[in-house]
Formats: C-alpha cells, structure tokens, sequence
C-alpha cells in the first residue's frame, strides 16, 4: 500500500488554475521556509531520498491539509529531531543556547552561489550492469512498495505498478532511492525511461495515441 | 529489516501552529544553535527571487530555436550544452530536453512531489505542485490543458513525463511561424515559463 503523497491518476481534485510567471512565493514565510530547508539540508545529516521520505511520512490528514512548504516544514522538524541536530525539546522552544557541535558546517552567505550552482548529481558508477536496452518491452512491479522496508520510499508510483511499457532512454546508473531514504547505501543501478501507453494506465484514456512516460530503476523492472 | 519508525511520532507539532510563526520558531532555533545563518537565507531568496527563473529556460529554447548546432548539442548531451551556458545546479543535474512536434506534444509533471528543473525555470509555479496538477496530468492532459485554455489538433499525441527520478525535463515548444531572423531577445520574449513545462505553446 502507498502513500499520501502518491497521487498520480487520482480522481477528485478539481481543476489545476493558472497564474502569472511572476508570482513566485504567495506568503512572506514561503521564501524564508525555503530558505531554511535549503540551508539546513546543508548540514549534510541527510540526502534528498530521506528528506522526500520525511515529507512523505507526514500523517494523510496534514499531508493533505498543509500547504506546500508547511509540508516542507512538517519534513524538517522530523529530520531535525531524527537525526540529533535538535532534541524534541529545543524544537518545541526550550533554550539551553549552546552551539550545535555540527555549527562547523553552518552554510554562509558567501557559500550560497557555489552550493546552489554545484547541484547533487546523483549518477554514481556502479556494478549493476545494463540489462535492458531501447526498445526492449518490460512490466514494472506488481506492487509499487519499497522491497527493503515495509513502508519505506520508492519511486514508483502506484498508477504505473504492473504496467507493460518500452523502454525509451537510458540514463546511466543512478543511486537507489528505495536504498538511499533508509540509510541503506547508494546502491547505484541502471536507470531507465520507460515509456507507456495511456491505454495500459488507464480505464479511459483521453486519445488513443497519448503516452506516460516515467524514470524506473531496473529493479523495478521485469522482462516484458 | 529496518523499521520505518517516523510514522508514529511527528515532531512539527511540537512548533506553533501558524505555519509563519512556525518558520520564526525553526530559524530561531537553528540560528540559535549556530547551525543556519540568517544572511544566507537571504542570499538563497535573492538567488530565485532574482537570478534563477525561466528566462534562463527561454534563453536555452531561443538558442535551440536559431542554432542548428546548439540543437545537436543538446540532443547529444543536454548537461554539456546546458553547461556552456552556465546552466547547471541544485533540481538541474541531469537534463533531459524534449521536443514538441506537429505529431507530439510533451508536458512534464512530478506526481509524487515537485521535481522541477531549478536552473532552468527557477521554483516551480504553485499549480505544478498542486494535488489537481500531479493527481490529473498523468490521466488526463488533455483535460489539464483546457484548464490552460489549451487545446490540441486531433493528430496531435500527448506525451506526460513523470518526473520519478533526478532527471528533469524542459519542454522545447515548436517556433511559432513567421519568426524567421528573429533575433534570441525577440524569441525568448515569445517563450513562456508554461510553454517549457508543456502547459502553453510558444508564442
């Protein structure tokens, strides 16, 4: 069973509204709730698998109702307390104003361009040889639920689990969400774009021709 | 087997419950604990309130629209491309550019969160990360382009990229007609945040 956060092909939702290319922050502490999960995420206690997790973690009921960065927000306090970097009771207000022994590693504003502009990548070599090549017909798990941890982090959603699709590109080896979020290693392995027909998603496709095309792991993946 | 043990236990209620009074209290603590600096906040804001936005992506769309060369480049190897330009970071790591054709338009979401290619088109617009964008593009594009006031030909495929990995996807829309020799500032004027993440056409 899935998550909250995995929504793709949900009914329900109303319609999707439009706004100006201007419009980038709609509240005073939208920028600044950015800024902090950026910024702490620097500290370097965890990567972008655990921190989606944490977020993904959220309970259905505040997933649902917070707004996006309250999301973010919701993620960090989580990692916050999970990782040590604050206890339960500095986050709740209570003050004993030491420096934090990570304080070293504090991100400062003449680091910011450079930390920004050196990104993440998360391609990593690996032993995992290729199986699949373009072209090649392939199904997707039956069951779109991390294998490592019971209801642990992976990226495939539960609208493409047991679907029959092609694969379209290969994109290297890349490191292992469903490893990463758990602490369990990078575990590097071929990533793919694998390409479907709406018809195999979908009770009622709009047009006969239309696609989904999503990136999955090859262990995501069996022979078609 | 590691347990996942997050689930019974959510530390954001221990802040106070108006979200800006709970990111006071999370930049109190941290800075209070020597662990954020509140100038680097302010330089992150600054750099995608003012340096890191879609004309970055229009610019890449104009080149390719002119520059026969560029094109190839960026078929090849859109990460060495994007690079020479200066594009390149945080979100925008692994570049894939997908191209709009008479017989394929490709419109790019993330159904599970909000991936979104940073360097190229800045923080993603809220309805991009709206639960109606991620629950519907998927199944029903169509229907989310008339949202857009958008609408296809008949002969016209949809083709919906799930951003599922760290690979990130900008659109290239088709020139509109009658651009010949028009200069890149000319162009990019014609290239919309919305027409790189497949929701509008150029122009």
């Amino acid at each position: 069973m899935s998550r909250v956060h995995d929504m793709g092909g949900r009914f329900g939702d109303g319609p999707v509204v439009p706004e100006a290319e201007d419009v980038i922050f709609h509240a005073d502490w939208h920028p600044r709730a950015l800024a902090l999960v950026l910024a702490a995420g620097s500290l370097g206690k965890w990567n972008i698998d655990v921190s989606r997790h944490a977020r993904e973690c959220l309970a259905p009921k505040d997933y649902t109702a917070f707004s996006y960065y309250e999301k973010w927000m919701g993620g960090l306090a989580a990692l916050l307390v999970e990782t040590d970097v604050l206890t339960r009771e500095e986050l709740g207000g209570a003050s004993n104003d030491r420096i934090s022994a990570l304080a070293a590693k504090k991100l400062t504003a003449d680091q910011v361009a450079g930390v920004l502009a050196a990104g993440g990548p998360a391609d990593r070599e690996s032993a995992v040889a290729p199986v699949f090549a373009v072209g090649d017909a392939v199904v997707t798990r039956r069951l779109a639920e991390n294998v490592l941890v019971p209801g642990g982090h992976t990226r495939l959603p539960s609208y493409a689990a047991g679907a029959g699709g092609r694969v379209m590109r290969y994109h290297g080896t890349h490191v292992l969400p469903d490893s990463s979020a758990h602490g369990l290693g990078d575990a590097p392995e071929p990533l793919y774009a694998v390409v479907f027909p709406a018809s195999e998603l979908w009770q009622h496709p709009e047009h006969a021709g239309d696609e989904v095309v999503l990136d999955l792991w090859q262990s995501y993946l069996v022979p078609g | 087997m590691p347990h996942d043990s997050s689930d019974h236990d959510h530390p954001h209620t221990l802040l106070p419950s108006d979200p800006a009074l709970r990111v006071k209290a999370l930049e109190t603590v941290l800075t209070r604990k020597g662990l954020v600096d509140p100038a680097a906040l302010d330089a992150i804001i600054d750099a995608y309130e003012n340096k890191i936005g879609p004309r970055n992506g229009a610019h890449v769309v104009a080149k390719a629209w002119r520059d026969p060369a560029f094109l190839a480049a960026l078929r090849e190897d859109a990460d060495a491309a994007l690079l020479k330009l200066g594009y390149y970071g945080r979100q925008g790591e692994h570049v894939v550019v997908v191209e709009n054709t008479p017989a394929t338009h490709n419109m790019v979401v993330c159904t599970l969160c909000s991936c979104y290619p940073w360097p190229l088109l800045g923080i993603p617009p809220g309805w991009y990360k709206s639960d109606a964008y991620r629950a519907r593009a998927v199944r029903e594009p169509r229907s989310v382009l008339a949202d857009f006031g958008m609408s296809l030909p008949e002969g016209t495929a949809v083709r919906v990229w799930d951003s599922t990995a760290e690979v990130r996807y900008l659109v290239l829309p088709m020139r509109p007609a009658g651009t010949d020799g028009w200069d890149e500032e000319a162009l990019m004027a014609l290239v919309s945040r919305d027409s790189m993440i497949g929701t509008a056409l150029a122009g």
